[in-house]
Parts: structure tokens; C-alpha cells; sequence
């Protein structure tokens, strides 16, 4: 019921014109004190709230993040945890400033929902778990398998697309939620659960006992992961579009939360024009010179963030692979601060 | 007739006057007309201002959305579906699979419904405390939890495919759902249908013939054995006529599920269980007053009449209490209908799930999808009413009001 009163409100949102704030964002996210930030129902790595409500994640320290270079303060963030299928219509109603949910950018998501995607935070593709019981060892050995997927998602139709491409059957069963999808499975109703591989790992994490269950080497689909904002205001869209550049920006340059404060002394020219001590690029985005000290002290730069989040330093323990920067085997790459 | 005719005219003046100006005579009109005016404004304000922001947002609008193709599986379709099908199609697809639900609920429910009401004033003690015990458990949990319950606790309970439980090697119970052999139609098919119909048709007119004997000559014929001859009788013929109606596929386990053979997911009965046996609840309660309403000198008269306590259950008691069930029994179908929609809970595919669900999500149009989905609710639900009311109409009339 939650979700008819939810997606009432946003017809009626829309219908009855809360002018959803064109070219206006900004202004009213300081005039509110604090960012709204559309996050998942509870994802480990990406945004999970612990005991306390406190957020962690990646995609929670992209908020973070943009918190601090608007409003000089990284918790000042109010995180509104969405379903997939509920998340376009949060963004579009403008009950968030900002979609931060391990949400894959393709063209029609791009044109026809009045979105922008700003970037990428995380290079997936799309995978599959089963239980090691079966001894299936590839993807091609699915014929006639139950699938168990959420719903709302990019995985739904690669799902379809895989199957059929491989004259294979299957059976798709679609939930609401990530937690009904993962305890169908659990329960036996599937054979298989699909979705990102990153989410597979996370979700392997919360099963009774991880080690009986197995990722699948094949990946079936690109899942570029990133934040997004609404069409109609660009100076918005250049924020969250630079946070994340800002924070790739810093580790490629070794700038990390703990030497922050040391290289903004440096006289290094790539790194003044940066820190704002030379020029004024940060003003030009309609923040202050320091935007991107402001943003590395609060959440550290990407690589960081990774590590914390996802990569060696936490549960997942998942490889950079392709999210390592350009010039070092990746494809992370952000255009330079100039 | 004469005299009304001639009135009419006057009538005719009063009642319009007071149908556009209310009591307040003529001033009253041109309130009423700033008022009807206002609404308007408010409705095309509404329109006009979302048709702007759409645009302004540039959010794809109108319903081109329904010939692009959906691209995603559906778990159950009662019509022929495949990924390559257009968003139209998944809208029926959906639709079948609520109406599907809901019918199949409300049937459940009623005859749950009924027998427990009754039971709860049966003279029995053990009847009475188990329908009441069962009353009260069932309609104070709530609807979403029974739910999950059956469909995780119950159903999920149930072995794999390849340990199902099996009843006489044809028919397997596993956490996949219920699986049986699957009718194929020969050319006897036919023949065989219209022998029962026939049988059938002969049997009902038996039975109103006997009725008709009985009202006139007080004296009650014994038709059961010819009843039961035809129905025997008649199919039996057609099979050795025209040969058999039709051959059975038997399921068999391959690769992860059984293939060949009906199933019916387990989706579908966890939801079906969980509304009716909810709903089933409420309807006992509206039966139970209904019951209570008949004043206690109806049954008295139908013992002295010397019927049995089932015929003055049946043919006294029941029909008088009808009247006073059937509106809120409406209410429960109605309530059932709309609570079907808590399916997507448990991934069953019904309207709300893959329309203002999946494909919502997949297109964005909330507006268009939520008004047509809140449209379609609204057609079922006066469907429902009307066809409930023309029963009670029907009741009226036979109980002479």
C-alpha cells in the first residue's frame, strides 16, 4: 500500500506543479541546510544504514560528498531509501536533489525519464548466484532455471535478452524489493538469482551461509552504476557531474584525506588550480574555491571511498578490476580540473 | 394517468428550479454555477500544469508507450506472451492475472466465509469455538504478513523439484508449485462436451418438473436415480461413439523443473489462500449477523412446519438473512479485488505488479499508468457493485418487497 499511496503523491506532485525547482536546486538545498539523497533499501558497500541509521557506502559518500562541497558538511545529508522501481519517480517528483542508487545509465533511462546521469561510480555487469549444491560451473547450463530478479531493474530484460539470445528456457519471478527477491531464493522458489555482480557479492554477504553459495563467471550485460539529477538544471547537473570527477581528479593526483591539508600547500600547478589557491574553478560551479578540499576531507578521494566501501578494506573485498583509473589497467577516468 | 399527465408540467417547473437553484431559488443557481466553474478550473489547472512540467522536464508523455516492445518474462500468462510483446499486451497479461486472483479469492472466500459463519452458531461447542477461535486469529493479523507467511513459511517450505512429493507418480508438489498432467483435446473433445451439457439440461428440467409435481400434488417424486443415470449415462456413450475427449501429457523432471504438464505457481495459491482465508473471516462475521437478524419465530415456524433444521436453514433462515449480508458481503469481494494487489510482495504477476510496477519503471510514465491502473480498479470494483446489485434486486423481488 506504501507503494500506491507513493506513487499517488507523485502523480498528484507533478499534476498539481510543486514547481519542481528548474535552475533552482542549489539555492534550495542551502536554503534548506541539508541534501536530499535517494538511496537503496540497504545494499552493503554501496548504502547500508547501521544500528545507529548512520549511512555508509559508496554510493552514500557520493552524497556525502556533494554535502560537503555545497554545505561545508558531510552529514548534512537526509537519505531516502527507494526501491527500484520507485526511484525515477522520487527523482522526477522532486522528493530528492539527487539519485545516488547503484542505478545503470542507458540511453532510455537517459532521454525518456527526464533524468541526466552525471557519471560513473562503479563499472558492473550483470551476473549470476546459485547454490554450489547445483554444480552448475556456467551460465550455459541454466536451461529451464528459475529466476528470481528484482523488479524495476535493467536485469529484468538482460535476463530475457541472455536466455533468449542462448534458445535456453527459464522461468523469471519478479519482486518488489531487494529483501523479497533474496529470501525467495533463499527459500528455494529459484534456482538462480540475477542482478549486478557487485550486489551479488553484497547479497552473498547477508546469506545464512555464504560459502554454499557461488557467482557465476559469466558476465552478461555492462551495468555503468552512477549518480543522477533532473533535466532542467544545469548548474546542478555540473555539481554532481564534478563532485565525483573531483574526487577521481584527487587520486590521481595522490591527493587522500590525510595529506589533504600538506598538498594544499603544494606549488604544483595542477593541484593550486584544484585546491583554488590559484584561480577561481570552484566559484565557476557556483561553490567556493575550496570545493574540492572541502569534498577529499570529507570522504577521502575515490580509490579511498572504493577501498572503504567495496574494494580490500571492506567485507566485500571486491578487486578494482575495471574501476582502477585509466593509468593504472582501469577505465576510471575524469576530465581534468582546468 | 390522466391526472399525473396533466400535472406534469408544474412538477416538471418545480423540480427543475429546485435541481439548478436548491433551496436558495434563482441566486442559489449562480453559486451553484461559480462552484461547477471552479472545479472545472481546478481539473484543467491540474492538466495544464502537469502537461507543462512534463514537458519542461521532458518526460516522455502519452500512450505511445503501449506499442514499444517490454522486453521482460512474465512468470504466469493465460494468454500466449513472450519478451518480444508490446506494453498493451503485458497490461492483459496483468489484468487476467488479477481477475484471475480475485474470482478465484471470492469464490473461496464465500464458501469459507459461509461455512464458518454458520458454524459459529452451530449448537455444536467444538464447531462454534473453532469457527470462533478462527475468526478471531485470521482478521487480526495482518493481510501482508499472512501472505508471506504462506507463501514463505508454508510453500517455501515444500521440497525442490527433485525431491517433490508425488501422488500416484502424476502429480508433484514442490516449492515450484503444483504440477499435473496437461489435457490435450482430441476429436471426441466435442462430442463429450455436449453430452454432459446435454445431461445436464435433461437433469434441470427433471428437477423443475419435480418441483412444479411437488407444489401441485404435495407428493415429492425421486428423480436422483435418473439424474445420475444421465450424467453417468450420456458421457459414457459419447465416449464409446466418437472415442476419447482427450489424452493426458505427463510432466516430467528435466534439467532445474518438470517440463510437460500444467503448473500452477505457488505465487498464485500462497495469494489465493491468504485473501480468501482473510476475507473468509470478515464474510463469516457478516454471516453470522445476517443469521442473527432473522428473528428466532422464523425457525420456531419452519420446526412446527415439521422441516428439518438444514431446510429451515436452507429455505426460511438464509434467504431472509441475505439481505441484510449482501452489502457488506460487496464490501469484502470489493476489499479482496483491491487487496490483490499487495502481490507483488511475493512476485506474483498481477496488473499492479507488471503494469504500474515493471513497466512504470521501465517507461517512467506515472501519470498515465497510475490514472489507468486507478481507472481499471474502479471499473472491477463497479462491476463488482453493480452485479451485487442486481442480486439484491432479484432477492427483493422474490421475498416479495
Amino acid at each position: 500500500m506504501k507503494r500506491v499511496f507513493f506513487a499517488a503523491t507523485v502523480a498528484v506532485a507533478l499534476g498539481l506543479g510543486l514547481q519542481t525547482a528548474a535552475a533552482q536546486t542549489l539555492k534550495s538545498v542551502k536554503e534548506r541546510g541539508s541534501l536530499s539523497c535517494g538511496v537503496s533499501q540497504g545494499l552493503p558497500g554501496f548504502s547500508l544504514p547501521d544500528d545507529k541509521g548512520n549511512w555508509t557506502g559508496l554510493d552514500v559518500d557520493v552524497c556525502r560528498a556533494i554535502a560537503a562541497a555545497v554545505l561545508n558538511d558531510p552529514t548534512k545529508v537526509k537519505f531516502v531509501p527507494l526501491s527500484a522501481k520507485d526511484r525515477f519517480t522520487a527523482l522526477q517528483s522532486g522528493e530528492i536533489d539527487v539519485l545516488s542508487r547503484n542505478t545503470t545509465w542507458t540511453l532510455s533511462r537517459d532521454t525518456s525519464l527526464g533524468v541526466n546521469f552525471t557519471g560513473v561510480t562503479y563499472y558492473d555487469g550483470q551476473g549470476f548466484l546459485i547454490r554450489k549444491s547445483l554444480k552448475v560451473n556456467s551460465a550455459l547450463e541454466l536451461n529451464s532455471a528459475s529466476v528470481c530478479v528484482q523488479t524495476g531493474t535493467t536485469n529484468e530484460q538482460n535476463v530475457s535478452d541472455y536466455f533468449n539470445g542462448n534458445n535456453m528456457k527459464y522461468e523469471l519471478i519478479a519482486f518488489g524489493t531487494a529483501d523479497e527477491t533474496v529470501k525467495a531464493y533463499e527459500s528455494g522458489r529459484c534456482d538462480v538469482f540475477t542482478a549486478d555482480i557487485s550486489q551479488l557479492y553484497s547479497i552473498r554477504l547477508k546469506l545464512a551461509n555464504p560459502a554454499d553459495h557461488v557467482v557465476l563467471p559469466e558476465v552478461i550485460s555492462k551495468e555503468p552504476l552512477g549518480p543522477l539529477v533532473r533535466h532542467g538544471d544545469d548548474q546542478w547537473f555540473d555539481i554532481v557531474k564534478w563532485t565525483l570527477f573531483a574526487m577521481i581528479n584527487a587520486e590521481e593526483l595522490g591527493v587522500t584525506q590525510k595529506n589533504v591539508d600538506e598538498m594544499m600547500k603544494s606549488n604544483k600547478p595542477d593541484l593550486k588550480r584544484m585546491f583554488g589557491t590559484d584561480g577561481n574553478l570552484g566559484e565557476q560551479l557556483g561553490l567556493t574555491k575550496d570545493w574540492v578540499a572541502r569534498i577529499v576531507k570529507a570522504v577521502g578521494n575515490y580509490g579511498e571511498a572504493f577501498d572503504r566501501n567495496v574494494g580490500a578494506g571492506s567485507k566485500l573485498g571486491i578487486a578494482r578490476g575495471l574501476n582502477q583509473l585509466w593509468n593504472k589497467g582501469g577505465i576510471q577516468y575524469a576530465p581534468p580540473i582546468r | 394517468m390522466a391526472s399525473e399527465s396533466r400535472k406534469a408540467p408544474v412538477q416538471f417547473g418545480i423540480r427543475l428550479r429546485r435541481i439548478l437553484c436548491g433551496r436558495a431559488g434563482w441566486s442559489g443557481l449562480v453559486l451553484q454555477l461559480v462552484f461547477a466553474g471552479l472545479i472545472i478550473w481546478l481539473g484543467y489547472e491540474i492538466f495544464a500544469n502537469a502537461k507543462a512540467n512534463l514537458q519542461n522536464q521532458r518526460i516522455a508523455s502519452g500512450f505511445g508507450f503501449f506499442q514499444q516492445t517490454a522486453g521482460f518474462g512474465v512468470s504466469q500468462s493465460l494468454i500466449p506472451y513472450s519478451e518480444s510483446d508490446t506494453y498493451l499486451r503485458v497490461f492483459f497479461v496483468g489484468l487476467i492475472n488479477t481477475l484471475v486472483v480475485a474470482t478465484v479469492g471470492i469464490v473461496f472466500a464465500t464458501i469459507l466465509g459461509f461455512a464458518v459463519g454458520v458454524g459459529r452458531l452451530s449448537p455444536n461447542w467444538l464447531i462454534a469455538r473453532l469457527s470462533g477461535g478462527y475468526v478471531e486469529l485470521v482478521r487480526n493479523l495482518p493481510l501482508l504478513f499472512q501472505i508471506l507467511f504462506w507463501y514463505l513459511a508454508v510453500l517455501g517450505a515444500l521440497p525442490g523439484p527433485r525431491q517433490s512429493l508425488s501422488l500416484f507418480g502424476q502429480i508433484f508438489v514442490n516449492n515450484r508449485g503444483l504440477v499435473i498432467p496437461r489435457p490435450i483435446p482430441h476429436d471426441g473433445l466435442t462430442a463429450f462436451i455436449a453430452a454432459i451439457v446435454l445431461a445436464l439440461a435433461i437433469a434441470l428440467g427433471l428437477r423443475s418438473y419435480a418441483r412444479r409435481r411437488l407444489f401441485r400434488e404435495g407428493r415429492l417424486l425421486t428423480i436422483w436415480p435418473y439424474v445420475l443415470g444421465l450424467l453417468i449415462g450420456l458421457p459414457v456413450l459419447s465416449l464409446v461413439a466418437f472415442g476419447t475427449p482427450f489424452s493426458l501429457e505427463m510432466p516430467q523432471l528435466r534439467g532445474f523443473n518438470f517440463a510437460g504438464g500444467l503448473r500452477i505457481v505457488p505465487e498464485f495459491v500462497a495469494l489465493t489462500l491468504a485473501l480468501s482465508t482473510y476475507t473468509a473471516a470478515f464474510i463469516a462475521e457478516n454471516v453470522r449477523a445476517g443469521i442473527q437478524s432473522v428473528q428466532r419465530g422464523q425457525t420456531e415456524a419452519g420446526a412446527s412446519l415439521g422441516l428439518s433444521h438444514g431446510a429451515t436453514l436452507r429455505l426460511i433462515v438464509v434467504p431472509q438473512a441475505m439481505r441484510v449480508i449482501l452489502p457488506p458481503l460487496t464490501n469484502q469481494y470489493l476489499n479482496l479485488t483491491k487487496n490483490s494487489s499487495l502481490a507483488v510482495a511475493i512476485g506474483y504477476p498481477d496488473l499492479f505488479s507488471v503494469f504500474a510496477g515493471t513497466t512504470l519503471s521501465q517507461t517512467g510514465q506515472a501519470i498515465e499508468i497510475i490514472a489507468i491502473t486507478m481507472g481499471v480498479y474502479l471499473l472491477i470494483s463497479l462491476l463488482t457493485s453493480a452485479l451485487m446489485g442486481l442480486y439484491g434486486w432479484r432477492l427483493d423481488r422474490s421475498l416479495g418487497r
